[in-house]
């Protein structure tokens, strides 16, 4: 009866797939959100807690001078992350969702399209155990 | 003003705490009215508070014969430590709380001591939030009175076992409390403030100290947060309920919302999702941006609340959130099998439901619902909505 619709979602709930999200920015000096901006940012992680899609809340991961390097073959070490390109990754937060592309959806109403540009990676997560 | 008391002059005189705070609170209203309210409130109802205690204590000793000297060493160290910022008044009434939830009682009346004593609760609130009778409450209170005082026991620090093994009876108590001050049935004003902040004002006291900083917590805070955001919208000036879509969004307390947000997210571990966590959400969502899909997401929500939380209130309310997604007609046939003919919510659920598709079956259950409900706001509210259910229905026939 009225159990019936929330063993529907349990089940559904189980079935579901996990994403990545993964934050690049451009602009090292984009890297400190305004209170604001982070008001925005927290609304939209609240968003996705509340349609209980958030796996992991995830990290910001520090790109200054001293909090990031780069290990590469033979030893090599550079400071900083990753420099073929300017974008560096900033941080990550894991959703879960039925597809890839509900996991789009989820990305692109992030707010930091509109606050400082940069992109967001969606990669689907295959778990170890 | 009760906790602090025991907390300096033990948890044995309770009733001895409870009467010399009233009789300070009378004094109070009566001085203040003539001489005006002092500059320090606090610290001049603790000075007189403190007075009678330590009078109380010397007639006491006296009347037993004890020697006077040794009372009154006794509360000279007392006073040098008499302290009354804020962080000790919530710290004394958490630790009380922590006190009065030990498990020589049963949880029901764990909770039930804690909102007397603590919140000021009477007899009657208690058996509301409870949904049981007042002299089961009465004889429940009294009992836990007696095994707490034949414990002997002091506010003294509890261990990191003991305040964790309590933590989750105490987080309900707290959610009880703000329940009573948002939803207030006995009361004539439906809405109680000052219950509310203190709820939340000791549940970020739990979140701030890293031993009862669990995700539960947090939850329960964000929860706080998003309801008390939309207090002031809630009632107009003459202190009428108004309902969610008539109330003025700009009313709603936007640090509040970014508050509960911020805790929400806080709360999420990915493993644990408690009641809290679910009603939080609900609660986001009535305070987020307008959404399309907003119903069907607190639906979804609803649909786990029942599996972990049963209640014939979250029943009803479930059922509100699958009429605005399935429509009302279904939503009656979903009502309709509770059969709770007794709850003034039941009917007043039905009356909503009814209200479009037969009139007379509308104002019928209204109607119910206004004999059945003890809240002197939601009466009003009700025939409000019978009042205009009764005009719709005249204008029909004149048409």
């Amino acid at each position: 009866m009225i159990f019936q619709s929330s063993i529907q979602q349990t089940i559904k709930n189980i079935k579901m797939k996990e994403f990545a999200l993964i934050f690049r920015l451009n602009d090292i000096q984009d890297f400190k959100p305004s209170p604001e901006q982070m008001q925005e940012r927290m609304a939209w992680l609240a968003s996705i807690v509340a349609q209980n899609k958030l796996v992991d809340k995830g990290n910001t991961l520090l790109p200054a001078p001293g909090s990031a390097k780069t290990v590469k073959p033979n030893n090599v070490v550079t400071d900083g992350p990753y420099t073929e390109i300017k974008e560096f990754v900033s941080g990550y937060v894991i959703v879960k969702a039925e597809n890839i592309d509900e996991a789009v959806e989820i990305a692109k109403a992030n707010p930091i399209f509109h606050q400082v540009g940069g992109n967001i990676e969606v990669r689907e997560v295959l778990k170890r155990n | 003003m009760t906790a602090v008391l025991c907390r300096h002059f033990g948890l044995k005189h309770i009733e001895i705490a409870e009467d010399i705070a009233s009789d300070t609170f009378l004094k109070a209203s009566e001085h203040w009215a003539i001489n005006g309210i002092p500059e320090n409130p606090t610290a001049w109802l603790y000075t007189v508070a403190k007075n009678k205690m330590k009078d109380y204590f010397k007639r006491i000793s006296v009347f037993e014969g004890k020697i006077t000297n040794n009372v009154k060493s006794d509360f000279s160290i007392e006073e040098n430590h008499f302290e009354f910022y804020e962080q000790i008044i919530a710290d004394s009434q958490l630790a009380m709380i922590f006190a009065v939830c030990n498990p020589i009682n049963t949880t029901e009346s764990q909770i039930a001591l804690a909102l007397q004593i603590l919140c000021g609760f009477s007899v009657e609130e208690i058996a509301n939030a409870f949904i049981s009778k007042t002299e089961t409450i009465k004889k429940r209170l009294q009992r836990a009175r007696n095994n707490l005082q034949n414990e002997n026991f002091q506010l003294k620090l509890l261990s990191q076992f003991q305040i964790q093994s309590r933590l989750d009876t105490v987080l309900r108590t707290l959610y009880l409390l703000f329940n009573e001050g948002y939803f207030s049935k006995t009361n004539n004003d439906l809405i109680r403030k000052d219950l509310c902040s203190e709820a939340t004002r000791l549940t970020l006291f739990l979140a701030e100290n890293p031993l009862t900083d669990t995700p539960q917590t947090n939850a329960l805070l964000a929860l706080m947060c998003f309801q008390s955001s939309r207090l002031e919208a809630r009632t107009d000036s003459r202190g009428e309920v108004i309902l969610f879509d008539g109330q003025d969004r700009r009313l709603w307390d936007k640090s509040l919302i970014h508050r509960g947000n911020y805790y929400l997210v806080k709360a999420t571990d990915g493993k644990e999702t408690s009641k809290y966590h679910l009603e939080a959400g609900i609660a986001y969502w009535h305070t987020a941006q307008p959404d399309n899909n907003k119903w069907q997401h607190i639906l979804e929500l609803y649909n786990q609340l029942i599996l972990v939380d049963y209640s014939p209130q979250l029943i009803l309310n479930r059922i509100f959130a699958y009429s605005k997604v399935h429509g009302q007609k279904d939503a009656l046939t979903e009502a309709k099998k509770l059969q709770l003919t007794e709850s003034n919510y039941y009917h007043g659920l039905l009356g909503y439901l009814y209200a479009d598709i037969n009139i007379d079956q509308s104002i019928y259950h209204y109607t119910k619902a206004v004999k059945l409900t003890k809240s002197k706001a939601e009466k009003l509210t009700l025939i409000k909505e019978i009042e205009r259910l009764s005009n719709e229905k005249s204008k029909e026939r004149k048409g």
